[in-house]
């Protein structure tokens, strides 16, 4: 399968998706946020693509929007493809989990709700991971601020 | 009493009650400051929540300050048994995003060195998995065998454990003239070494009993959770990224991809200890043919990754290592990813170890290899 192939099936499930080209060796689509648990679940499930491995998961602020990023990976087909999904919400970001998809989600759901403050909807368990419980702000913002633990040179 | 009121006064006595206990974070196999909230009904296992962060130290929010080269230097902060892995997927990612030439010499000497460093990590996992299950033997035995390794790192570099040899777009002195005599040595030596380790633990009875059957993953479960490395390939999972993706010199050596479909601890074991032997057939293939040369190609002093993003994946002693850096053509990355091989093989553990006994869950975590600044990062 090649890119073009996937550009087609990835465009009848969600006709109104973006790609963008030349941004980096896989094939890039953005989708907003209500079309991405459709798009994730035809990924993972149709015969042709099965997407079934979820090999890393992470968020990028832009300042005036968040992405979330999937790369996915077909163990089957050996096919890439990554997935972002544009947030533009920054008070109250939020999207659909897909741990009960990938489970290793699970985890790097949680990794993103704590350094980015993206929530997860129906996430069963979304707490802070790796800072205390009492952590104020999210730290890879780019507008995080912390005199005391950053030094600006 | 009657009988019959004997009978019912048994039928009503209280259940079991399932309670917590912490393990961690300054249990001793843990191998790290983790902490594991485990809930138990009696000596069963119901649930394992890992509570993680202990050291984290925000690598990755660091990277967006730092410039390329300096990035290198964080990452064998991280898994500090493969670092030069590490350095080198991050170099690899710099390279690439910049069209780099790389000398075919530097390919080479990182493809041996990154072997080596496999080698000593797996010792290391030997020797403290062995104490894990009570023999201080292997421990011992690892460590010795270690030693030499890290003596040639240092002969090599200066350094014995963060060695930061590799830079963006080379090594950073060329090898030492008794670098391929002693890696040469070393390999003979191990070569006659490494049976012994089978007869010490793989052949043994108390040994085998500890772990087969126990920690059970499936390839599905393997897969889902994203467990790579020889853990993921003991499941069945083909995710070697040497083979897969072949990077620097490793698609001009022959090796097998060691897949076991058990998916229990002895299986995890075998993986690692038959990885052993193709680390050293892929040395000794290698280490009389490193093309002359220079060490390292002539790159700017301030590196300026052109916009775009950029991932690379290698294979570290513990899975595959993702370095996914977004760049906005700036001196420092405006975010750098690392998809750490122990976060993701750390999610897994909850499955391995339900339904199993407490005292398995020591050759469950031993067999997953996990490094604990890699997790936290």
């Amino acid at each position: 399968m090649d890119n073009e192939k996937l550009k087609n099936i990835v465009t009848s499930v969600i006709p109104e998706c973006e790609f963008s080209p030349d941004e980096s060796q896989f094939l890039n689509v953005i989708v907003k946020p209500e079309d991405f648990r459709k798009l994730a679940e035809f990924l993972r499930y149709d015969p042709e693509t099965q997407m079934d491995y979820l090999f890393c998961m992470t968020a990028i602020d832009w300042n005036t929007h968040f992405f979330t990023i999937y790369h996915l990976t077909s163990s089957v087909t050996n096919f890439t493809v990554v997935i972002k999904v544009k947030i533009t919400d920054r008070e109250t970001p939020n999207i659909d989990t897909v741990c009960d998809i990938w489970k290793t989600a699970e985890f790097h759901e949680r990794e993103v709700y704590d350094l980015f403050g993206i929530k997860f909807n129906n996430h069963p368990d979304l707490r802070r991971i790796l800072l205390e419980d009492d952590w104020v702000g999210y730290p890879l913002r780019k507008d995080y601020k912390d005199e005391v633990n950053i030094v600006e040179l | 009493m009657t009988e019959q009121e004997l009978i019912t006064n048994i039928e009503t006595v209280p259940e079991t009650q399932e309670y917590f206990i912490n393990m961690g974070p300054q249990h001793p196999s843990t191998h790290g400051v983790l902490r594991l909230l485990l809930t138990l009904d009696g000596e069963i296992i119901k649930k394992v929540e890992p509570h993680l962060g202990y050291i984290h130290r925000s690598i990755e929010k660091m990277c967006e300050k730092d410039s390329y080269q300096q990035i290198v230097h964080l990452t064998d902060r991280m898994d500090y048994l493969s670092c030069h892995i590490n350095n080198e997927a991050v170099c690899l990612c710099v390279e690439n995003g910049l069209q780099l030439e790389i000398p075919e010499r530097v390919k080479v000497i990182r493809t041996i060195i990154s072997e080596l460093t496999r080698l000593s990590s797996h010792q290391l996992w030997w020797g403290v998995m062995g104490m894990d299950l009570g023999a201080i033997t292997t421990f011992l035995y690892g460590f010795r065998d270690r030693e030499l390794i890290t003596d040639i790192f240092e002969e090599t570099c200066g350094a014995r454990l963060t060695m930061n040899y590799n830079v963006p777009g080379g090594v950073m002195f060329d090898i030492h003239p008794n670098f391929q005599k002693r890696t040469k040595d070393f390999i003979t030596y191990f070569r006659k070494k490494l049976p012994e380790y089978d007869e010490l633990l793989t052949g043994n009875v108390i040994f085998t009993e500890r772990t087969k059957d126990i920690g059970y993953l499936s390839k599905e479960d393997a897969i889902s959770y994203g467990v790579t490395g020889p853990s993921g390939r003991a499941s069945g999972f083909a995710c070697d990224v040497r083979k897969r993706f072949p990077y620097s010199a490793y698609d001009r050596v022959e090796f097998k991809e060691i897949i076991y479909t058990e998916g229990d601890c002895f299986a995890r074991y075998k993986a690692r200890i038959d990885e052993m032997w193709e680390s050293m057939k892929i040395i000794e293939q290698l280490i009389d043919n490193i093309p002359e040369g220079e060490h390292k190609a002539k790159t700017k002093a301030v590196i300026k990754l052109p916009e775009g993003e950029y991932y690379q994946r290698v294979e570290t002693a513990r899975g595959e290592l993702g370095v996914y850096i977004v760049s906005d053509n700036k001196k420092s990355p405006y975010r750098v990813k690392f998809r750490s091989p122990g976060f993701s093989n750390l999610s897994a553990l909850d499955t391995m170890a339900r339904g199993n006994k407490i005292a398995d869950l020591v050759a469950t975590m031993s067999t997953l290899d996990l490094v604990i600044p890699d997790i936290d990062r």
